[in-house]
């Protein structure tokens, strides 16, 4: 049980950054502040992925040329663990170089800009919240709307 | 004797957990999107070191620049200060958030542990694109040849909804320039930050006289309502744009 705590470590950050995240979407009532524990909760989600894909002694993946050229700091091959014989590649690009899962990669980098534009409708909403309410917080906003209600839309 | 990199990662994860906290404790608005972008950096910096050097640049760019800016800006037209929450509103929330942990928690040891390179998110299909990018694109970035090459319709799914996102903030903001300046008018009352349930406990009004002084008595009651009026923003500080 106790080791658990140095091979699963990641898991046990992101799950407290995730809670966070979570308890100020729940409890602040400031919109803005809604925001940023949203943000704060898509990061945390966006390291899960990356620290899924992470293969330890792995390289960034990018093909390591055999020939000099561009990549011939990065071409001293990573030892290979025996125990990963998928994770390998050898072909034209050189020699057998230990590469982490570039597929979280590709999922978060499209998970980080669509989180942006969802950001941004996100705050453009609070603007305009704070435009016809004057205030954005959460509890003034019900109250207000509370009102409203009672008198009916003719008064 | 212990890797570096793995100080590197004790030292990332500490400074994120202390950032969070501190987005939570924080009452300045300033002082919080400034923190989302310092959590963002951050978050860049463990993706160089998780070997996700794509995602570090468009983390470091987009998490930490733009959506920064796009939080100054939506606060500078609304507001600066976040009220304090009240001790019996936070009490749902933690339990939510601390049963939810709990339930996270008791799943982690199902999870492959870090850095296995035989899990199954790692084995498959992940590999089959570094083995074949080098034959079939002829670029050496895996995750370039996958983005814009294997999965290119789902990069222009995205463009599409960046697109339909920026339209629709125009639409929100408004095309014609008039943006900050509209006001709604509910049964013909103005909404003013005098109605405020936090105006009020200063004022000692309630929201029904206020608005029955307004759409009743217009033009004697334009003096007394104007008062509180003054007051409130006084006292909220509303920054209006």
């Amino acid at each position: 049980m106790f080791d658990l705590i140095f091979t699963h470590f990641n898991y046990a950050v992101v799950i407290v950054l995730m809670m966070v995240g979570l308890y100020v979407i729940f409890a602040t009532q400031n919109l803005i502040k809604k925001l940023v524990g949203l943000s704060v909760f898509q990061t945390s989600v966006f390291l899960l992925y990356i620290t899924i894909g992470k293969v330890s002694g792995g390289q960034p993946p990018i093909l390591v040329e055999s020939h000099g050229g561009d990549h011939a700091l990065l071409s001293e091959p990573v030892l290979v663990a025996s125990a990963a014989p998928v994770a390998t590649h050898s072909g034209a690009y050189g020699p057998e170089v230990l590469y982490s899962n570039p597929l979280p990669h590709v999922l978060i980098l499209t998970a980080i800009v669509v989180g942006v534009a969802t950001l941004a409708i996100g705050l453009a909403l609070v603007v305009r919240i704070r435009e016809v309410y004057s205030t954005i917080e959460k509890d003034e906003i019900d109250a207000l709307d509370y009102h409203f209600n009672l008198e009916g839309i003719d008064g | 004797m212990i890797p570096s990199v793995l100080i590197l990662d004790i030292a990332i994860m500490a400074m994120l957990v202390v950032v969070a906290f501190a987005i939570v404790r924080m009452r300045s608005l300033f002082a919080i999107v400034m923190l989302q972008g310092v959590y963002s950096l951050l978050c860049a910096a463990w993706f160089v070191s998780l070997d996700a050097v794509d995602v570090a640049f468009t983390e470091a760019a987009v998490g930490a620049g733009v959506s920064t800016i796009l939080m100054l800006s939506a606060m500078l037209l609304a507001d600066r200060q976040s009220k304090p929450i009240e001790m019996r509103r936070q009490l749902g929330p933690i339990l939510v958030v601390l049963v939810t942990g709990a339930a996270l928690f008791y799943a982690i040891p199902d999870m492959p542990a870090f850095g296995a390179a035989n899990s199954p998110a790692n084995a498959y299909v992940g590999m089959d694109y570094i083995d074949r990018t080098a034959d079939e694109i002829h670029i050496p970035n895996v995750v370039t040849a996958v983005l814009a090459s294997y999965r290119g319709f789902d990069t222009f799914g995205e463009v599409v909804v960046i697109f339909a996102a920026g339209l629709g903030v125009l639409l929100l903001l408004g095309l014609n320039g008039n943006a900050g300046k509209w006001r709604a008018r509910p049964n013909g009352v103005n909404v003013s930050s005098a109605m405020l349930p936090s105006a009020q406990a200063a004022t000692g009004e309630s929201v029904e006289s206020l608005a029955n002084k307004q759409s009743t008595e217009i033009p004697p009651a334009k003096p007394n309502a104007a008062k509180p009026k003054k007051e409130a923003s006084k006292a909220t500080k509303g920054g209006r744009s």
